[in-house]
């Protein structure tokens, strides 16, 4: 009996010593956690406080400081006034050439993907392993060793400085990498289930319509995130294939610093800036846990 | 009415031959079991029969039809798989529709057909549900669902039972041999467990290395396996196998064995030999042909040879005993009443029924 309250007592002693460094190791960690996340984000903070913040303010005070006023007039210039390059309408036209220029690229080079991916995961054919290969390699390479060849295409199409020859682009380049997503997901769908389908009596189109496609949000999301952001962020080929009211807005915001009157404005900078990074932020809060959640997941648990 | 007939079938991939040469015939609803070890061949075949993989040589016949280059919704054909194959994201209403969407059949005969097969299988409660909610055996009935509801000429099974548990596996085995009974179709059944193939079918064809070894009915292959791998492939415990030399005993063939204590045991031949008989021989016995010999026995049951053998290790499974024993300088396996079993290290005379006996070629393997 006695020695069993002795042990009771032991026992909680040695429960309180590791719970207390349970304790310690947490606070550590989330400390740190806390640190690197405010070094990511003091320099967003900046940028949304200057953007809420007067231009003789910032002038006064420097770029680093708290707010003394809230105002949104930052704002509504750099949406549909400010000066770029001669023409004052803000940055509006260059948000709507990057949603033109996102939106197609992304649902086209997505749904080519899911194509590819279809075929070369569940009709291989002799040499598709190699035809994957070969797509492989654009995952690798670089946009500007492509540049030459786009500048030469796009000029023969007629599509240079526009719009539409940026949406080329970009689901040309996109293919690689769509493909490899989808083709990786469709892989752990069972081939038996394309078997069976066929003895079904369903065709190639039926079976990707009735079997795969309802199968493959997780990884439609992840692909539709990655090429819009993507797409959307590109700045190379926006600088080099368009110019003036044609240009997306990545490649704005490059003019917009650049159009020089001696005065920088850094509030319309900064809310031209956020503007800027509004739709891919926006995706991410939504589709994020989608994200995570289909780069992880197989097709079927 | 609905057969199938192979004719000298061949599937190379690249260099590898996979299957060298099937012949093959269901008649009208039989139900064939394809059985053999892991890389045999049999599930190519299936695959080929249900049109799923090319032919490379040779013809696949379906009531006569040669069907070779024919597309697998072209064949009238229905296949249940190992893992099932139901659609994940369809409830079990539309996987069972899913064919007869396909081939557009009107709405109320879809709708009629399928109240058919779920009183059939007892699965009306299920219909709305998914795949996902479903337990194994209720899978697996599904599975049948969608394969009964088209009415095909020939159906198809690859190893559909060796995903569920060894309780549930038995039940389904019933099952399926339930259903052949009441809807009479022309089956193909492939499967690893020689218990099923023995139960289920009305011809086994056993398969090794790309080849059909016996294509005979379960009695048959079982009492006179025609070689050596029919032999040890089907049974379990498996034949013993052990080997001898031809003798005489009164006048009559006999089969010369070393006993325990180093002594020849002769033990007399039932069957008839053929002439060309060679002199060395291996010798087949069923473990469940072994037995503890008595004067009774050997009194009701002509052909029990008698032999001494030292007991090595005993395996109790309780319905019956196994026994190690030591004979010739070999392990054989013998099956025993738990009542009447011998001690480990115990000296025993065996009868052994010679009636029930292989005796196998040591060089060509094949049955004398």
């Amino acid at each position: 009996m006695a020695d069993a309250t002795l042990d009771q007592s032991l026992d909680h002693r040695a429960a309180t010593v590791a719970a207390r460094r349970h304790f310690l190791t947490r606070l550590v960690i989330y400390g740190l956690l806390v640190v690197f996340a405010a070094i990511y984000l003091i320099p967003l903070l900046v940028v949304v406080l200057n953007s809420f913040r007067d231009q003789q303010e910032i002038a006064r005070n420097g770029l680093i400081s708290l707010p003394r006023s809230f105002r949104l007039d930052a704002w509504g210039q750099a949406w549909s006034t400010y000066c770029i390059g001669g023409t004052c309408e803000g940055m509006q036209r260059n948000f709507y050439n990057s949603l033109k220029m996102t939106i197609p690229a992304t649902i086209i080079s997505t749904a080519v993907g899911a194509m590819n991916g279809y075929i070369l995961s569940k009709w291989r054919f002799r040499g598709s392993e190699a035809l994957f290969t070969c797509m492989l390699l654009g995952v690798f390479i670089p946009g500007q060793i492509s540049l030459m060849p786009w500048a030469f295409i796009l000029g023969n199409l007629g599509l240079s400085n526009s719009v539409y020859g940026l949406v080329l682009i970009h689901v040309i380049q996109g293919i690689s990498f769509t493909t490899l997503f989808c083709r990786n997901y469709y892989v752990s769908i069972p081939d038996d289930l394309i078997k069976a389908a066929r003895i079904d009596g369903a065709g190639f189109w039926r079976i990707f319509r009735k079997i795969i496609l309802p199968l493959s949000s997780p990884i439609l999301i992840v692909t539709v995130i990655w090429q819009f952001t993507g797409i959307w962020n590109e700045y190379l080929f926006g600088v080099v294939f368009t110019s003036g009211q044609q240009q997306p807005i990545t490649a704005a915001l490059v003019a917009l610093t650049a159009s020089g009157t001696n005065v920088r404005a850094y509030d319309v900078m900064s809310a031209a800036v956020l503007i800027g990074a509004l739709p891919p932020l926006l995706i991410y809060l939504f589709g994020g846990k989608y994200f995570v959640r289909g780069l992880t997941q197989g097709a079927i648990k | 009415m609905s057969t199938l007939t192979i004719r000298s079938l061949r599937k190379n991939f690249g260099a590898v031959e996979v299957l060298k040469g099937i012949d093959l015939e269901a008649q009208n609803g039989e139900f064939i079991a394809l059985v053999g070890p892991s890389g045999c061949g049999k599930s190519t075949l299936l695959a080929m029969i249900a049109g799923l993989e090319s032919v490379t040589s040779g013809e696949i016949r379906i009531d006569g039809r040669l069907v070779n280059s024919v597309a697998p919704k072209d064949r009238d054909i229905a296949m249940v798989f190992q893992s099932y194959a139901l659609y994940p994201t369809m409830t079990v209403r539309e996987n069972i529709t899913f064919g007869m969407e396909s081939r557009r059949v009107p709405k109320p005969q879809q709708d009629e057909a399928v109240k058919r097969v779920a009183a059939f299988l007892q699965i009306e409660p299920l219909l709305g549900r998914k795949p996902g909610q479903l337990s194994g055996g209720q899978r697996q009935r599904v599975a049948m669902g969608r394969a009964l509801v088209r009415d095909p000429k020939l159906f198809l099974f690859d190893e559909p039972l060796s995903n569920l548990d060894a309780k549930l596996r038995v039940d389904m085995r019933t099952e399926i041999k339930k259903l052949h009974h009441r809807v009479g179709k022309t089956t193909v059944y492939v499967t690893h467990d020689q218990v099923e193939a023995m139960t289920l079918a009305s011809r086994i064809a056993v398969m090794h290395q790309g080849e059909v070894q016996q294509f005979d009915e379960p009695a048959t292959i079982y009492n006179r396996p025609a070689n050596m791998f029919v032999a040890g492939f089907m049974g379990s415990p498996a034949m013993n196998f052990l080997p001898a030399e031809l003798s005489e005993e009164g006048g009559r063939p006999a089969v010369a064995l070393q006993t325990a204590d180093g002594k020849t045991a002769s033990l007399p031949i039932v069957q008839a030999l053929p002439s060309d008989t060679p002199r060395q021989l291996i010798l087949g016995i069923r473990p469940e042909h072994i037995y503890r010999f008595d004067p009774d026995l050997a009194r009701r049951k002509p052909g029990i040879a008698q032999i001494d053998a030292v007991v090595e290790l005993v395996e109790p499974t309780g319905a019956e005993t196994m026994a190690v024993l030591r004979l010739s300088g070999k392990e054989i396996t013998g099956r025993f009443d738990p009542d009447g079993t011998p001690g480990m290290g115990e000296t025993v005379t065996l009868g052994i029924d010679m009636a029930r006996a292989c005796l196998f070629d040591p060089t060509t393997q094949r049955l004398i």
